[in-house]
């Protein structure tokens, strides 16, 4: 079941016009940042399907870079949101892709600055909501049945016990993980489903582990 | 995860052998599932209820699209209503203006509550606050209505779907007045079975709508087609209290549109291809909104 919570269904509450192109689409630009943890020096977004041809009509494009300054679907300062990535020195660019695509929302979004960058690829599905389906060049196969956890870290001794010994003191049963990494000693990224919700004092709690980048629930 | 009901069929069975209304199962199911306490998941409609009055009263008083595509028709209906009686009946033109307000609001990028998507943000709403000047329900009963509206997008939206690029206009506008209809019965006290009814003549009634929105906007079909949605789920409301029922169960009937819209060509899938966004007039407005000039195209 992708929609597990009647406030999928009525919600989210946000600025208009459209709750795939709009709402979602902050929410893929609010992944990207959370992940990257501090505001990009640049953002490029690439556009697909439906998001190609229908962006500027919907304000897509000024809902990814509302998600990527932080902005959360209600807040109003999504519809100027190229204005202040501007004033901020942000640089914003925008490709509309022709390739096919699985689903007809799909958005591709590398942000970051001098000492960084993040890719991830994410979709809309539908009243608001998003899922993410890459993360720098990992595939990530989420059944949206369970809350899901990204953790990027440096790929060292000690640090996958880390966050499953934390997620153990907190009771969380992990019903799904996978580990990946492009090189030995280097970024890594485990991707965890688990059964129980997940709060945000845990995320907290999950980043302070050593070796622990980054950490984000994409799923709900 | 403790899902109650998974179809419409296991949410009016439940509802009928536990002896509770739909948007109580409703409850009790995101208590369950969010591990939060009844207070905080009423809470937490209650702020999407007040959104949704807010967008209504702000649509009301007149807005205008940055296209300016839309915008003013809910003001218009309701001079109308004060000068003339409506031929279609009060009722059904209040929820009629209600839903237009709600989403010209949507398409001059303001503050909605999604039901269940921005597009489709009219129905639920309209409805809702045009049904309260004649049931005159109390607050929780206000609350329980997005709750029932919730159950049944809850279904539609695992079973098919509630995106225009998926599915087309029927999985949004379509959903939407269905799960309008089905809170209309709860709150004009029909039974869970007829609350199910409702669902399934609205949505049959809108099977195969595709989502040809002009320019790529939120705005052209999309606002008068809520506005017809909310007036399809108070007949189709009307009728389950009468007693009539849908030859063609509820859950088919969603599973119908879910095949519908995976057979609908992409064209007529939120893509601004086809449709009335492809018509000559389409074409000009679109050429309009973007300064685009077409014969250099």
């Amino acid at each position: 079941m992708k929609f597990k919570s009647v406030f999928d269904i009525i919600g989210p509450v946000m600025i208009g016009p459209s709750s795939s192109h709009t709402a979602g689409a902050a929410r893929i630009g609010r992944v990207a940042r959370t992940l990257f943890g501090r505001e990009p020096k640049w953002v490029t977004v690439h556009l697909y399907g439906s998001f190609a041809k229908t962006y500027k009509g919907h304000g897509t494009d000024v809902a990814i870079v509302g998600g990527v300054l932080d902005f959360e679907t209600w807040d109003t300062r999504i519809s100027t949101s190229l204005d202040l990535a501007k004033e901020k020195g942000i640089k914003v660019q925008f490709e509309e892709e022709d390739a096919h695509t699985d689903h007809p929302n799909t958005a591709r979004v590398r942000i970051g600055d001098e000492d960084g960058d993040l890719e991830l690829v994410g979709i809309s599905i539908g009243g608001g909501k998003a899922e993410i389906t890459e993360l720098n060049g990992f595939e990530l196969r989420l059944s949206g049945n369970h809350p899901a956890i990204l953790v990027m870290h440096n790929d060292r001794f000690g640090s996958i016990a880390s966050v499953t010994q934390t997620l153990a003191k907190h009771e969380i049963n992990i019903g799904h993980m996978e580990v990946s990494r492009k090189e030995m000693g280097k970024e890594a990224l485990m991707v965890i489903e688990v059964d129980q919700n997940v709060s945000d004092d845990l995320l907290r709690e999950l980043e302070s582990c050593d070796h622990i980048l980054q950490v984000a629930k994409v799923v709900d | 995860m403790k899902i109650l009901f998974r179809n419409v069929a296991e949410l009016v069975e439940r509802c009928e052998s536990e002896g509770v209304s739909i948007s109580e199962l409703m409850i009790r199911q995101e208590m369950a599932v969010r591990e939060r306490s009844r207070e905080e998941v009423f809470g937490q409609m209650e702020e999407n209820l007040k959104v949704m009055e807010n967008a209504v009263e702000e649509g009301l008083q007149g807005v205008k699209s940055h296209s300016g595509l839309t915008g003013g028709d809910a003001v218009l209906i309701q001079n109308y209503m004060k000068n003339h009686t409506p031929l279609s009946g009060n009722l059904l033109m209040d929820a009629v203006s209600k839903a237009v307000a709600t989403n010209e609001v949507n398409a001059a990028m303001g503050t909605i509550c999604a039901t269940p998507t921005a597009g489709s943000a009219g129905c639920v709403p309209g409805t809702l606050f045009a049904v309260k000047n004649q049931l005159n329900p109390t607050r929780e009963q206000m609350v329980r209505y997005l709750f029932t509206s919730g159950a049944f997008g809850f279904v539609v939206a695992n079973n098919a779907s509630i995106s225009g690029a998926a599915g087309g206009c029927q999985a949004e506008v379509g959903s939407a007045a269905g799960m309008a209809a089905a809170a209309i019965v709860e709150m004009a006290g029909g039974t869970p079975a007829q609350s199910a009814e409702a669902m399934a003549i609205t949505l049959k009634n809108m099977l195969g709508l595709v989502c040809d929105p002009v320019a790529g906007l939120v705005e052209v079909p999309c606002v008068k087609r809520n506005a017809m949605g909310a007036s399809n789920a108070v007949v189709a409301a009307d009728m389950a209290l009468a007693g009539v029922t849908s030859r063609i169960p509820c859950d088919e009937v969603i599973d119908a549109m879910y095949k519908i819209g995976q057979t609908m060509p992409v064209a007529l899938r939120e893509t601004a291809q086809g449709g009335l966004a492809a018509t000559p007039t389409g074409r000009e407005l679109e050429a309009k909104v973007y300064g685009i000039n077409l014969k250099s195209e």
